[in-house]
C-alpha cells in the first residue's frame, strides 16, 4: 500500500501535540493531550487498512470495500475513551474540590525511597532483619 | 482419596463460618473431616491408584498415589491433625476471633498436606509442597501484630520456597529424563541421565523444607505461631515432608552419587548441632523446636542412608517422632495457658500440682528418649542396626548417632525437669487446671506411642512393603532383637544422656556451638535484596508524572528512531499526497487546532480546540469509507465536549502555573521527536502492508452467519464480542468510579434516591414546567423545543440500535444519541428536568445492561453454543410480520442501555451534583456574610 501524506502528517502533530500537553502536570490538560494522542494513535491504525466504500455488504462491489478490521478496533478505543475521559475529569474536578487545584503531584511514597536511597538506607521494613543481631 | 481432598477443602472454607456460628466447638466438627480420613487410611492399605485428567495439553493428571511410606503418611497428618483440632477448641478462649481463620488456614493446611502425600505426579507434588509452606507462612504470622512474628513467617517462605524452587528444577530435570512425570512409572524405570544434578536440587528442597543444617534457622524462629499450630506442621506433619520425600525418592535417587554422603552428613549435623542447642534453651517450646530440629537429623540419617533395614527404622521413627513430639508440644501449649509461662527457670513444682500431665509428657519424653517398649526404642534400635555391620563410615556415623541420641536423652530430661521439677529458691507457679478435654489429646498421643512400641511386630508387618522396595536383606523392627550391639548402645545412649544432664543441672550453663549457620548469609542477602531494592527504585521511580512519562517516551523515540535508521527497514518506494483533495482541507484544521490547543492556555479554549480536532477526525472517517467511526466519533465528541464544559465550568478559567522555560523546552523537543518519529514508522509501516487483510473474507459470513450486512457491527457483536464485554465493563466501572468520586457522603447517594423518588406526579403533563422552581431561572423556550424533541431523539437511538445490523448505527451509537437526549433536556432545565426525563438509578440501568449483555452470552452456552454465540432467528408475529434477527442483537441491547447508563451517570454526577454543590456553597457563603453583618447592625 502506498502511504497517504495528509494522513502521516496529521498522526505526527497529534502525536507532538498531545506528548507536549500530557507532560504537564494539570490533570485536565494530561486529559486533552490523552484525547489527542487518542485520536493520533486512531488514526494509526486506521492508515493500516485501504479506503474505499463503507465495510455494508450490498453498498458497493466488495473489492473496493474499505478495509473493516482497523474500523472494528477503532471503535472499541473510541468508547473506552469516552469512559476514560469521564473519570479522568471527574478525578480532576475532585482534585480540584479537595485542594483548590487539579495538578498531579510527587508520589510522597517515591519521595520517600529516593530519600532513603540517598541516605544508603534499607527501606525499613520490620520482616528484615538489618543488624545480625545474635 | 480425590474425595478426602475434596473434603478437606470444603472443610477448610467453611471453617471460618461454622466458627463464628457455633463457636470454638465448631471445631469438633471439623476434626470429623481429618478423623473420617484417619479411619479411612486405617481400612484401606495400601497401595491405591486414582488418575483424573486435569490439564491434558499439559499432559497433567491429578495422578494420586497411595504407597506403603505415603499411607503412613497419611494416617499421621489425618490423625494428628483430628487430635490437634479437638486440643484447639481448649487452647483458644472461648470468642476468640482469630480462630475462625485459624481454623481455616489449619484445613487448608491439612488439605494440602493431605495432597502432598498421596500425589504421584511430581508437578502435583509441587503445588501441594508450595501450598503448605504458603499455609504455614499464614499459620507462624498468626499474630501479625508482632513484628517477630511477622519477620519468622517470611524467614521461613523464603527459606522454603527458595528450596522448593530448587526441588521444581530437579523435578523438572528428572521428568524431562525420564519423559514422565509420574513418580510410579520413574521409579519403575531405570535413573534418568544426569540425575546428579536433580538429585542435589531435589535434596536442597527437602533438606530445606525439613530444617536440615545450615537451613535449620527457620524452625526455632517459626515457633512464633500458636502453639497448636507448632505441634501440628513444625513438630508432626510439615516438618515431616522433607524426610518424606526423602524416603519416597530414595529408593531410586540414592543410585545417583551425591545422594546419600549430602544426605548422611547433613542429618548428622543437624542431629548435633539441634541436641546442643536445645541444650542451651530456657524457653521450654525452642528447647522442643530445636530437639525437632535434632530429631530431623536422624530421620534424614535414617532415610538418607536408603539402606533396607535403616529405610525401615526411619520410618518407624517418623511415626514415632510425630506421637511424641507433638504430644509434648500439646502439653507446653497446657503450660503456656494455664502457668503464663514458658520459661523453665520460673516453671517450678509442676510435677506436684499436675502429676497427670507430667506422667504424659514423661512418657512422651521416655519415648523420645527411646526406652523400652516405646515406639522411640523400636525405631532407634533398628536404626542403630542398620549401622551395625558396615565399614569405616558407617562406624562413624553410629559413633554419631550414639552422640546425639545421648543429648536427646539429655534434653528430655532437661525438658522434663524445666517444666515439672522444683526448683530450690523458685516460688511454685500459679496453676490454673486444666480441663480433661484439653489435657486428652495430649495423653491419647502418648499413649500411642506406647501402642505403636507394643504393636512392633504389627508396625513391622504394615511398614516392611516399604523396606522392600531398597532391596537385600535387613531386621526386622521388634522389641526385643536378643543381646547385641543395638541394645547395648540403646543403653549406653541412656547412661550417657542421664550422666550428661545430671552434671550439667549443677554445672556451669552449657557452651555455645560456633558452627556457622546459614542465618546470617540469609540476613545479609535478605538485606542486600532490600538495599538493592531501595536503590533501583529511588534510580527509577521520580514521583514525577512528567518524569516517567518523558522516560517511556524518550525510549520510545530511541528505539523507534533506531529501528527505523539502523534496522534495514523497507522504506515504502512512494508517497500519495491524498485520497480526495477534502482530505487535506480537514487535515489543515485538525493540525492547526491540535496546534493551537498545546499552546492555549485557557481552558475552554483548548478543550473547544480539542473538540474540534475530533471533528475533523470523525470527517476523515467519513473520508476513509468508515461511517460507523464517524457516528461514534461524533457522539463522542460532542459528550465529551458537553462533559468538560460540565466541569471547567467550576475550575480556574486558566491551566495552573507553566512550567519552567527550560523544561518547556525539553517538553518541546521531545514532543516533536515523538511526532516525528511516530509518523515516519505510520510511513514504514503502512508501506509494509503487503498480504491480503484477513478481513477481506469477512464479507460473507457477515450475512450468512452474522446476519447483518453492515461488517463493523456484526463483528462487534459476534467476532469481537469477548473484547465488547470487557469494554462495556470498563464502561461500567467508569461510571461507577465517577459518581463515588463526585458523591463524596454515601448520604449524598441516598438523598440522590430520595430526589429521584419525588418527580413530578405523573397527571399526563410532561409539557408542564410551572411546578418546577428551578425552570423559572432557565429558558422556556429552550425547555419546551427539549421536550419536543426528546421522545423523537429517543425513537431515533432506537432506530440506530435495531438497524445497525444493516446499516451504521449500533448499540454504542443508539447509547450515546440517547444520551444526548437526556444531556438535551438537562443542559435545558437543570436537575430536576434530567430525573422527569429519567426517573430511573444509573447504577440500576448500569446493571441491568451488564444482565442483559452477559445473560445473552450465557443463553448461548446453555443452548449448547460458545459463550456469545449468536444464531439466527426467524419468526412470524401477527401484525408486526415476518421477523429475522440474530440473537447479538440481544447483545446489542445491553451495550445500548450501558452506554445511556454512563451518560445518565455523568449528567447526574458531573451535571446535577456539582450544581447542588455549587448552590450549597454558596448559600453557606451567604449566610456568613450576613451572620459577619449582624453584630454590626
Amino acid at each position: 500500500m502506498t502511504p497517504n501524506l495528509v494522513y502521516i502528517v496529521v498522526i505526527g502533530v497529534l502525536f507532538a501535540a498531545g506528548v507536549s500537553m500530557v507532560l504537564e502536570r494539570s490533570l485536565t490538560r494530561v486529559l486533552m493531550g490523552m484525547i489527542l494522542l487518542g485520536n493520533g494513535v486512531n488514526l494509526l491504525i486506521l492508515l493500516g487498512g485501504k479506503a474505499g466504500t463503507p465495510p455494508i455488504v450490498g453498498l458497493g462491489p466488495d473489492e473496493e470495500m474499505a478495509d473493516p478490521l482497523p474500523q472494528i478496533m477503532i471503535l472499541t478505543a473510541i468508547v473506552i475513551t469516552l469512559g476514560m475521559t469521564a473519570f479522568l475529569l471527574a478525578l480532576a474536578y475532585r482534585s480540584w474540590a479537595m485542594s483548590g487545584h487539579d495538578e498531579v503531584q510527587d508520589d510522597v511514597e517515591d519521595r520517600r525511597i529516593m530519600q532513603l536511597a540517598e541516605r544508603d538506607q534499607g527501606s525499613g521494613i520490620d520482616d528484615v532483619d538489618h543488624g545480625v543481631n545474635r | 482419596m480425590l474425595a478426602v481432598l475434596v473434603l478437606h477443602a470444603v472443610a477448610a472454607l467453611l471453617a471460618p463460618f461454622l466458627v463464628r456460628g457455633l463457636g470454638n466447638r465448631a471445631l469438633y466438627l471439623l476434626a470429623l473431616v481429618p478423623g473420617g480420613t484417619f479411619v479411612w487410611a486405617l481400612l484401606h492399605r495400601a497401595p491405591m491408584s486414582e488418575t483424573y485428567p486435569w490439564v491434558p495439553h499439559l499432559g497433567m493428571d491429578l495422578a494420586l498415589h497411595l504407597g506403603t511410606l505415603s499411607w503412613l503418611m497419611l494416617l499421621v497428618v489425618s490423625g494428628i491433625g483430628a487430635v490437634v483440632l479437638v486440643y484447639c477448641v481448649r487452647y483458644f478462649d472461648r470468642g476468640d476471633e482469630s480462630l475462625g481463620r485459624f481454623a481455616g488456614v489449619f484445613l487448608g493446611f491439612a488439605t494440602a498436606m493431605t495432597g502432598l502425600v498421596v500425589s504421584d505426579d511430581l508437578l502435583l507434588l509441587y503445588v501441594f509442597w508450595e501450598l503448605t509452606t504458603v499455609f504455614s507462612y499464614l499459620l507462624i504470622g498468626h499474630k501479625g501484630q508482632q513484628a517477630a512474628g511477622r519477620r519468622a513467617a517470611m524467614q521461613a517462605l523464603v527459606v522454603t520456597t527458595a528450596g522448593g524452587l530448587a526441588m521444581l528444577v530437579g523435578f523438572v530435570m528428572l521428568g524431562h529424563g525420564a519423559g514422565t512425570y509420574r513418580w510410579s512409572e520413574i521409579a519403575a524405570g531405570p535413573l534418568p541421565e544426569g540425575s546428579a544434578v536433580a538429585a542435589v536440587l531435589i535434596l536442597a528442597g527437602a533438606l530445606s523444607k525439613s530444617a536440615i543444617w545450615p537451613f535449620s534457622f527457620w524452625l526455632p524462629a517459626a515457633m512464633a505461631a500458636p502453639t497448636p499450630a507448632s505441634a501440628y506442621l513444625h513438630a508432626a506433619s510439615m516438618v515431616k515432608a522433607g524426610v518424606f520425600l526423602l524416603g519416597l525418592m530414595g529408593p531410586l535417587l540414592a543410585q545417583a552419587a551425591p545422594w546419600r554422603p549430602v544426605a548422611v552428613v547433613a542429618g548428622v549435623v543437624t542431629l548435633l548441632l539441634g541436641g546442643w542447642a536445645a541444650m542451651r534453651q530456657n524457653d521450654i517450646k525452642l528447647l522442643l523446636a530445636y530437639g525437632t530440629v535434632s530429631q530431623l537429623g536422624l530421620l534424614t540419617v535414617a532415610f538418607g542412608a536408603a539402606g533396607r533395614t535403616a529405610a525401615l527404622a526411619g520410618a518407624a521413627l517418623l511415626l514415632a517422632h510425630a506421637l511424641f513430639k507433638a504430644a509434648l508440644f500439646l502439653v507446653v501449649g497446657i503450660i503456656d495457658r494455664r502457668a503464663g509461662t514458658r520459661d523453665l527457670r520460673e516453671l517450678s513444682g509442676l510435677a506436684r500440682r499436675t502429676p497427670v500431665l507430667a506422667a504424659i509428657a514423661g512418657l512422651a519424653v521416655a519415648s523420645m528418649a527411646g526406652v523400652p517398649p516405646l515406639a522411640g526404642f523400636v525405631g532407634k534400635e533398628s536404626l542403630f542396626a542398620a549401622f551395625e555391620h558396615g565399614g569405616t563410615t558407617d562406624r562413624l556415623v553410629l559413633i554419631a548417632l550414639v552422640a546425639g541420641s545421648a543429648l536427646t536423652v539429655a534434653y528430655g530430661l532437661r525438658f522434663l525437669w524445666g517444666a515439672f521439677a522444683v526448683k530450690p529458691g523458685v516460688p511454685e507457679v500459679a496453676w490454673k487446671k486444666p480441663g480433661r478435654a484439653f489435657v486428652a489429646p495430649a495423653g491419647l498421643l502418648s499413649v500411642a506411642g506406647l501402642a505403636a512400641g507394643l504393636g512392633a511386630s504389627w508396625l513391622d508387618r504394615v511398614l516392611t512393603p516399604y523396606g522392600e522396595m531398597f532391596g537385600g536383606e535387613g531386621e526386622h523392627l521388634a522389641l526385643w532383637h536378643g543381646f547385641g550391639l543395638p541394645l547395648l548402645l540403646s543403653a549406653a545412649v541412656l547412661a550417657i544422656g542421664g550422666i550428661v544432664f545430671a552434671t550439667q543441672l549443677h554445672g556451669r550453663p552449657w557452651p555455645r556451638q560456633r558452627i556457622p549457620q546459614a542465618e546470617s548469609v540469609y540476613m545479609r542477602l535478605m538485606s542486600a535484596v532490600d538495599r538493592a531494592a531501595v536503590e533501583v527504585t529511588g534510580a527509577t521511580q521520580r514521583g514525577s508524572l512528567p518524569f516517567s512519562l518523558g522516560i517511556i517516551l524518550v525510549v520510545l523515540v530511541i528505539l523507534g528512531s533506531s529501528t527505523l535508521l539502523l534496522g534495514g527497514v523497507n522504506w515504502p518506494a512512494g508517497i500519495r499526497l491524498w485520497d480526495t483533495p477534502l482530505q487535506l482541507v480537514v487535515g489543515v484544521a485538525v493540525v492547526a487546532s491540535a496546534l493551537v490547543a498545546a499552546r492555549s492556555r485557557r481552558r475552554l479554549t483548548a478543550m473547544i480546540l480539542v473538540g474540534v480536532c475530533g471533528y475533523g477526525i470523525a470527517v476523515l472517517f467519513v473520508l476513509h469509507g468508515a461511517p460507523d467511526l464517524a457516528l461514534t466519533q461524533f457522539l463522542v465528541e460532542t459528550v465529551t465536549i458537553v462533559m468538560f464544559v460540565l466541569v471547567l465550568r467550576r475550575l480556574p478559567i486558566r491551566f495552573s502555573a507553566r512550567p519552567l522555560r527550560g523544561s518547556r523546552m525539553i517538553r518541546n523537543v521531545l514532543a516533536v521527536a515523538t511526532g516525528l518519529v511516530t509518523s515516519a514508522m505510520a510511513y514504514v509501516a503502512v508501506g509494509g502492508r503487503t498480504a491480503t487483510p484477513i478481513s477481506a473474507d469477512f464479507a460473507e459470513p457477515a450475512v450468512s452467519y452474522g446476519g447483518g450486512h453492515n461488517i463493523v457491527n456484526v463483528a462487534l457483536v459476534d467476532i469481537r464480542a469477548w473484547d465488547t464485554m470487557g469494554e462495556i465493563s470498563v464502561l461500567v466501572v467508569a461510571a461507577t468510579g465517577v459518581a463515588s468520586l463526585i458523591f463524596r457522603r454515601s448520604g449524598a447517594l441516598q438523598r440522590r434516591r430520595a430526589e429521584q423518588g419525588t418527580q413530578p406526579a405523573r397527571t399526563g403533563s410532561w409539557m408542564r414546567a410551572a411546578d418546577n422552581p428551578e425552570a423559572r431561572r432557565q429558558s422556556i423556550i429552550l425547555q419546551v423545543v427539549a421536550r419536543l424533541l426528546f421522545h423523537t431523539i429517543v425513537l431515533f437511538s432506537l432506530y440506530l440500535l435495531f438497524s445497525g445490523h444493516n446499516a451504521p448505527g449500533g448499540g454504542f451509537a443508539g447509547g450515546l444519541v440517547a444520551g444526548l437526549a437526556l444531556t438535551t433536556r438537562y443542559l435545558a432545565g437543570g436537575r430536576r428536568e434530567l430525573n422527569a426525563a429519567a426517573p430511573v438509578d444509573a447504577g440500576l440501568l448500569l446493571g441491568a445492561g451488564l444482565l442483559v449483555a452477559v445473560g445473552t452470552g450465557a443463553v448461548a452456552m446453555v443452548a449448547g453454543g460458545q459463550v456469545l454465540q449468536s444464531a439466527l432467528l426467524d419468526f412470524h408475529l401477527p401484525v408486526v410480520g415476518h421477523l429475522h434477527f440474530a440473537t447479538s442483537a440481544f447483545f446489542d441491547v445491553g451495550v445500548y442501555l450501558i452506554v445511556v447508563a454512563l451518560v445518565l451517570e455523568i449528567l447526574r454526577s458531573l451535571g446535577a451534583e456539582l450544581d447542588r454543590q455549587h448552590d450549597a456553597a454558596t448559600r453557606e457563603e451567604k449566610r456568613a456574610l450576613e451572620k459577619q453583618k449582624e453584630p454590626v447592625g
